[in-house]
């Protein structure tokens, strides 16, 4: 069953009683919550996600709750909780969404530790994978969200699993998380695309949600071999230029986006390595997508030449 | 106590491994999210390891166990690191270190230190050398914590330790003991015949630890004054490896209550050896137990409210290891801690300014436990824990 075959009302249940299960590949996560407009926005962007009976395992139980008091009439504001503890500070409740898929890549970078966890985008075609590993504010989630729309399959625009055993990718096809101007760029390039409300005010500005392609959430179970590594930077007003990096440069930009380098050790130095010797390492400045696109399909039809 | 004591779930499963092919998937589930908060997945991670039982345990459960496990590694080789730096430190001044707890059971390759996770490094050293070790450490790049005046009072005068220093590089902390209990304690603790039991390290010339009888009674006396029993459920695991493995030494048990006697701690031994045996099951002899209850047994009425209050507060502090009284034995023990540590005018003062001042903020993130450098790191404006 699918987050979209359950009614509303009852979605709104589930999330009251605890009991909703998403399916969030390569994890389960169980998520409770008393915000009521929280379920029409899990059905928004999570629709075409699996939903798990009440007794499966869960990786991640977490609940984003009203606060008490006064507030809660005035300006409510509302909480995340990971497994029954209280985290982060209270914002304001038309930030819940948000809240909640903040605290979920939380909980992916503090525990999953049978993967790399890199702070990167990673989108995929003809089965290879391009990791956009990038600190905040390079653009690296717009270039994500406008390839794919353009038939990129999207593995993540916030956090690339690295399977230490395998050498392979796993993301989780979860939405893009678009801010600021972003949302208007995204919107004129992909009229189609689903957003969530713009919420205003929150710690990175507006933020809007893009609900993950229906194909991309389909597959989402597959792993990507990894194939490119590529620094994006938005750069207003530049034509779209890749050019190598030294795969040493790039060793340490990926080691530093990682969130759990330090905890693997010698593991984690060695798995880096590995990684960067699949791929070939690039920088890419661009301000227009439809000319980024045509390079990264350029990059993707080369290889598979 | 006898029926009182519910075993957790994550405590069965450190009890009785064998059990576990029984659980269900929504167990495990229950399992895994003790075992995280008590700190205790990546002990049972290392029990299933060598009983080569891993593999039975269902994929999902399986990673968090393996996950934990990896922090715990990490964590063994950053205290490593961190007590190399600690000796460099005090390399060139003439004071005797000696380690405590979770860095020394990890420094001496005690069996109870596989698969334990650490908040922050403890050392003990003589109070006349206590503003030597002060400097040393400063000079070495640690810092006292920024706290007010009142604090540093607390500490300096009240307590049995320096502020907590953390090293403005690493942000690894490091608590300096000068005895193993408050100087206001109501037990007073015969510190110069700790230091006279000290060992080298096998290795170390600067750097020691208690021997094998000092460090459990020291692991009861911390954990039997503790208030505040976040990891109340992990030392008490503690305790029941140090007794496991100290217990095959020759005359470890008939030295135990007389050692006990001597260091005053005859009262912490007794519920050490109590709760252990009744609630781990740890195979203590009924000689041992016999002589540390002849010194330490407190009145019957006393026992019963402390059983009552042990068996609620010694659980995961997790919602589904609460029950009926749960939250009062845990604030009896809070306010017993510190009936322990001070007399009554300086308690009622103490709590008042407590009482009066803001609450700090606390990290609530839930994350394990850890030495800080291993935390979470890296783009944290990207997480919400700013």
């Amino acid at each position: 069953m699918k987050v979209s075959d359950i009614p509303r009302s009852e979605l709104r249940d589930l999330l009251g009683r605890g009991d909703l299960l998403l399916q969030t590949t390569p994890f389960v996560t169980r998520i409770r919550s008393d915000v009521r407009k929280l379920a029409g926005e899990i059905a928004l962007m999570y629709g075409d996600f699996p939903v798990c009976s009440p007794d499966t395992f869960a990786d991640f139980h977490i609940e984003v709750a009203r606060e008490a008091g006064l507030r809660r009439w005035i300006n409510p504001l509302a909480r995340f909780s990971f497994d029954g503890r209280r985290s982060f500070v209270p914002l304001p409740s038309a930030q819940a969404f948000p809240m909640l898929e903040w605290g979920l890549n939380w909980c992916v970078a503090a525990h999953a530790h049978q993967y790399l966890v890199i702070h990167a985008a990673v989108v995929e075609r003809g089965g290879r994978a391009a990791i956009l590993p990038a600190p905040p504010g390079s653009g690296k989630s717009t270039l994500c969200a406008g390839l794919v729309n353009r038939g990129w399959r999207l593995l993540s625009d916030e956090l690339a699993l690295y399977d230490l055993a395998t050498g392979l990718i796993h993301g989780m096809a979860r939405p893009v998380n678009l801010k600021n101007a972003s949302i208007g760029v995204i919107k004129a390039f992909a009229p189609g695309a689903i957003f969530t409300e713009a919420v205003p005010n929150t710690a990175k500005g507006t933020v809007a949600l893009m609900r993950p392609p229906a194909a991309s959430v389909l597959h989402v179970a597959e792993p990507a071999q990894p194939a490119w590594v590529i620094l994006p930077k938005y750069d207003a007003g530049a034509e779209a230029c890749l050019t190598r990096q030294e795969k040493a440069q790039t060793f340490m930009l990926v080691a530093e986006q990682s969130f759990n380098y330090d905890i693997h050790g010698a593991r984690g130095f060695r798995a880096v390595g590995d990684l960067l010797d699949q791929c070939e390492s690039y920088r890419f400045s661009y301000s227009n997508l439809v000319d980024a696109v045509r390079v990264f399909d350029g990059l993707a039809e080369e290889a598979s030449r | 106590m006898k029926g009182g004591y519910r075993r957790s779930l994550i405590a069965r499963a450190l009890v009785a491994p064998e059990e576990l092919g029984l659980l269900s998937m929504l167990e495990w589930d229950l399992l895994v999210r003790q075992g995280r908060r008590a700190n205790l997945l990546a002990k049972l991670a290392v029990l299933l390891d060598d009983q080569r039982r891993l593999d039975q345990v269902p994929a999902a459960a399986r990673r968090h166990l393996l996950a934990a496990l990896c922090i715990a590694e990490r964590q063994q080789l950053a205290v490593r690191w961190e007590v190399e730096c600690i000796r460099l430190a005090f390399s060139d001044v003439p004071v005797p270190v000696i380690l405590l707890k979770g860095a020394a059971y990890v420094m001496a390759g005690l069996p109870v230190s596989r698969g334990r996770m650490f908040a922050d490094v403890d050392v003990l050293v003589p109070k006349a050398k206590l503003a030597r070790a002060e400097s040393a450490l400063t000079i070495h790049g640690w810092r006292g914590e920024d706290m007010d005046a009142y604090d540093q009072h607390y500490y300096r005068h009240w307590m049995h330790e320096l502020p907590p220093m953390r090293h403005v590089r690493r942000d690894t902390s490091i608590d300096v003991h000068h005895t193993i209990l408050p100087e206001t304690a109501r037990i007073k603790v015969n510190t110069p015949a700790l230091f006279d039991g000290a060992r080298p390290l096998p290795g170390w010339t600067e750097v020691e630890v208690l021997q094998p009888i000092d460090m459990l009674l020291h692991s009861a006396a911390h954990l039997f004054h503790e208030g505040e029993l976040e990891n109340g459920l992990r030392d008490l695991f503690d305790l029941d490896g140090l007794l496991r493995d100290f217990g095959r030494e020759p005359g470890f048990w008939e030295h135990l209550a007389p050692r006990a006697q001597l260091l005053g701690l005859s009262r912490p031994l007794f519920y050490a050896l109590r709760y252990t045996s009744l609630t781990l099951g740890t195979p203590v002899p009924a000689a041992a137990l016999q002589a540390s209850a002849e010194a330490g047994r407190p009145s019957g009425l006393v026992l019963m409210v402390m059983d009552a209050c042990y068996a609620r507060a010694l659980q995961p502090m997790h919602n589904s290891c609460d029950r009926f009284g749960t939250w009062s034995a845990r604030l009896a023990l809070y306010i017993r801690s510190h009936w322990l540590r001070m007399p009554l005018h300086l308690l009622s003062y103490h709590l008042l300014r407590k009482a009066f001042k803001p609450a700090k903020q606390l990290d609530e993130s839930g994350a394990a436990v850890g030495v800080p450098a291993v935390k979470p790191r890296g783009p944290h404006a990207e997480t919400p824990d700013a």
